[in-house]
């Protein structure tokens, strides 16, 4: 699955509800948390239930953040809106397996119980200490978990550090949750960014993200979606590069090498699966 | 000799002017006009009755002339374009003969050929000199292009320049020049700077809006015309400018260089000069300082009279050479005709503008719309008012598909190739409904006609009913 860009829709919210299809993410996630004030709880999931209901979202990864697992409304959020076909569960400030443990055996009842074929995945949000320090064990807690989520307001917040346009300030925490994420072979998703009006500083931020190891973006806003989309599209050297591996792999394995050499430099597994990843993004295929 | 008249009163005196005559104005001051309300309040001093008034444009600022409707000194109306009460009165039957509403192109076609007949043309003019050599670029009052006032001078039976910057003998350079003047007027202000400038000339941060011009910038650049020598027109509104922006990017990558951009012109279409995107603009009106700038200072920048950009029995006109334009719309229907003059409750909220002159000259003609404002869909069964005939509309682009007129197959085929969201109209109709319900209609033909619209070659192609 590609998830180049997740973009933000809040659930209360029905004009961005009904156009959030029109903005050419890869993946939305309807927002039941922090963009709803809590006396609009239960309309918000109402809200988005019936969205969900009236609306295509087929080409879409459809996610719906709930609200944290220590509170009151998580499993009303779940029990509204797995009425409908949702791909994924985004949990906010999870801070340990136990709490994605304990939102996987919920879901699996309510699957049950609504008799769906199909699993959610779970995507954690880490935005606490406890949250980034514990990445690998979220990460290998339970096989729905399919990627991380840096949320660095609420953590940079929490620490008190204080945000900068570079992000050094969360260069460790961007770091330790690339490498849980790839150590469970799963996606990891960085944390958006905040300026809606700044996009050549959020062209660079996204750049830098990708470099570290990111394999897409949260946004919050839709004037976001074509820069991200584009920068975790592969450059066209990368995808000349990874033509060049797989031309020379093939080539090896006709000739019956063992060990397949370009410009010198050994091809290895590694190598061979990220040029495979390359052309798949670059071939388009979203879902 | 000095053409310099002290007062409007001695302007109508020497200009022998008698009640049921046809007054001229121009819209470049947009809303910050004085010089309407200005003459007519001396008309009304003066006790004059049953005017027509043929103004390019009318605006919010406008609406004085309300209460020269109510009290008989106006009885008739010929505009291309009406926003704000005044439409609103129209629209409730306020006045009793109908208004005619022509395009930009309509307008001095209907003058030339002595259909539109004015007695008098009033000029409001940001300079002047003492015989009544005229520019638009200086003066606290400067707009830019006077283009929609050409006609009115070679055709009215007197002229009056009316200014409030006089300067020195000869004023350079020269829009209008002493040969069609009769009279000047000097007054204190005859605008407001800061409302002649519109307010509209921002790029759209809505994310629909945003979504809509990134469809149409990539339509034109599927649609083939997208070359060097490309030549394009697009409004003021939001969305339009944003569809400009996405097309400067294309246009960079693609190392293009367009002939000439048209129409109202920005800020932005200034920059597309500037950054060598563009080799000229033709200017039949500013919209802002900008524009107005850039005309004063690039020769490239050129100013344009109404009959060039768009008069259907000229030679030729601008809008011939057109490859693309953007335009908006309060309604497309099935059939692709569409409606900028009234909303769906039929109040008049517009007019053709250029609108169906840009249509039917440019190659490319492209419609941009939500598919639904609030609760209401835009593509409908059937156009509350007709401003432009569907068979001069190519494509219509919303946030959720893309209609191409059955008659351009090739370019379906064309936007379909470029992997666009390509659907026909009934299917973005049906997807508007899905959203918002099947609005009950109204029959909006019973009414007293309140408004005639002609189509650029003087036809009328429909009627605007009173509201009951």
């Amino acid at each position: 699955m590609i998830r180049r860009t997740l973009l933000f829709i809040p659930g209360n919210s029905p004009s961005m509800l009904m156009n959030s299809v029109v903005f050419g993410s890869d993946s939305i996630i309807f927002d039941l948390e922090d963009a709803v004030a809590e006396n609009q709880k239960d309309a918000a999931r109402i809200l988005v239930r019936n969205t969900l209901r009236t609306f295509d979202f087929s080409d879409y990864e459809v996610c719906v953040r709930i609200n944290n697992i220590k509170s009151e409304w998580w499993k009303k959020d779940i029990t509204e809106i797995m009425k409908e076909n949702i791909d994924t569960i985004v949990i906010p400030k999870a801070e340990s397996a136990e709490d994605i443990m304990t939102l996987s055996c919920f879901l699996t009842e309510i699957e049950k119980e609504y008799k769906k074929e199909k699993q959610v995945s779970i995507i954690p949000i880490l935005e606490s200490p406890c949250g980034i320090e514990n990445s690998f064990l979220i990460a290998s807690s339970d096989k729905r978990v399919d990627a991380l989520f840096l949320g660095a307001e609420d953590l940079t917040a929490s620490i008190n550090a204080k945000r900068s346009r570079e992000g050094e300030e969360i260069y460790y925490s961007r770091s330790r949750v690339v490498i849980a994420a790839k150590a469970c072979g799963i996606a990891a998703i960085d944390t958006p960014f905040t300026d809606t009006n700044d996009l050549e500083a959020l062209k660079n931020d996204t750049v830098f993200a990708k470099n570290l190891g990111f394999d897409g973006k949260a946004v919050i806003s839709p004037r976001h979606i074509d820069i991200v989309n584009t920068t975790f599209l592969p450059t066209q050297a990368e995808i000349e590069y990874a033509e060049e591996v797989l031309e020379a792999i093939k080539k090896g394995e006709n000739e019956g090498k063992g060990a397949v050499s370009l410009n010198g430099e050994m091809i290895d597994a590694p190598i061979v699966n990220r040029a495979k990843q390359i052309l798949k993004l670059a071939g388009g295929e979203k879902r | 000799m000095d053409k310099i008249v002290k007062s409007f009163k001695e302007v109508f005196r020497l200009c022998k002017m008698k009640d049921g005559m046809t007054l001229s104005f121009h819209h470049h001051l947009r809303n910050g006009d004085f010089v309407l309300n200005m003459v007519l309040a001396a008309a009304e001093k003066e006790g004059f009755k049953n005017l027509n008034i043929a103004m390019s444009s009318l605006f919010p600022v406008h609406e004085t002339l309300i209460k020269h409707i109510k009290n008989g000194t106006v009885s008739g109306i010929d505009t291309n374009y009406m926003s704000g009460p005044l439409g609103e009165f129209i629209s409730y039957g306020g006045m009793e003969k109908p208004v005619i509403f022509r395009s930009h192109g309509g307008r001095p076609k209907a003058i030339e050929e002595r259909e539109l007949l004015i007695d008098i043309a009033f000029i409001a003019a940001p300079s002047s000199d003492n015989m009544g050599n005229i520019n638009g670029v200086k003066g606290p009052s400067r707009c830019g292009s006077l283009g929609y006032a050409f006609a009115d001078v070679e055709y009215a039976g007197k002229t009056v320049v009316v200014t409030d910057c006089l300067v020195d003998y000869p004023n350079t350079p020269v829009s209008i020049d002493e040969s069609k003047t009769d009279y000047v007027v000097t007054v204190d202000s005859i605008g407001d700077s800061a409302r002649i400038v519109s307010g509209t000339t921002m790029i759209t941060r809505d994310p629909v809006g945003l979504s809509i011009a990134k469809n149409a910038a990539s339509v034109i650049a599927a649609s083939g015309l997208l070359k060097n020598g490309f030549s394009f027109q697009t409004g003021a509104g939001g969305a339009s400018l944003a569809a400009a922006s996405y097309l400067r990017e294309i246009m960079t990558e693609r190392e293009i260089t367009g002939s000439f951009c048209l129409g109202g012109i920005t800020k932005y279409f200034v920059e597309f000069l500037n950054e060598g995107l563009f080799r000229n603009i033709l200017d039949v009106q500013c919209f802002d300082l900008d524009a107005v700038e850039s005309i004063a200072s690039n020769p490239a920048h050129t100013e344009i009279s109404a009959s060039r950009y768009a008069n259907p029995s000229s030679k030729s006109s601008v809008v011939d050479s057109l490859d693309t334009v953007i335009l908006g719309a309060t309604e497309v229907d099935k059939n692709f005709n569409v409606n900028v003059h009234t909303d769906s409750n039929n109040i008049i909220i517009g007019g053709s503008g250029g609108h169906n002159d840009a249509a039917a000259g440019a190659k490319l003609t492209i419609i941009v719309a939500p598919l639904q404002r609030g609760r209401l869909p835009i593509v409908v069964d059937k156009v509350t008012t007709l401003t432009t005939p569907g068979k001069t509309v190519d494509v219509v682009v919303t946030e959720r598909g893309i209609a191409v007129n059955p008659l351009k197959p090739e370019l379906a085929v064309k936007l379909s190739g470029a992997g666009l969201s390509v659907c026909s109209i009934e299917e973005l109709k049906r997807k508007a409904v899905l959203i918002t319900g099947s609005p009950v209609i109204k029959n909006r033909k019973t009414g007293k006609v309140v408004a005639e619209v002609l189509y650029r070659d003087s036809t009328k192609i429909d009627e605007i009913r009173g509201i009951e």
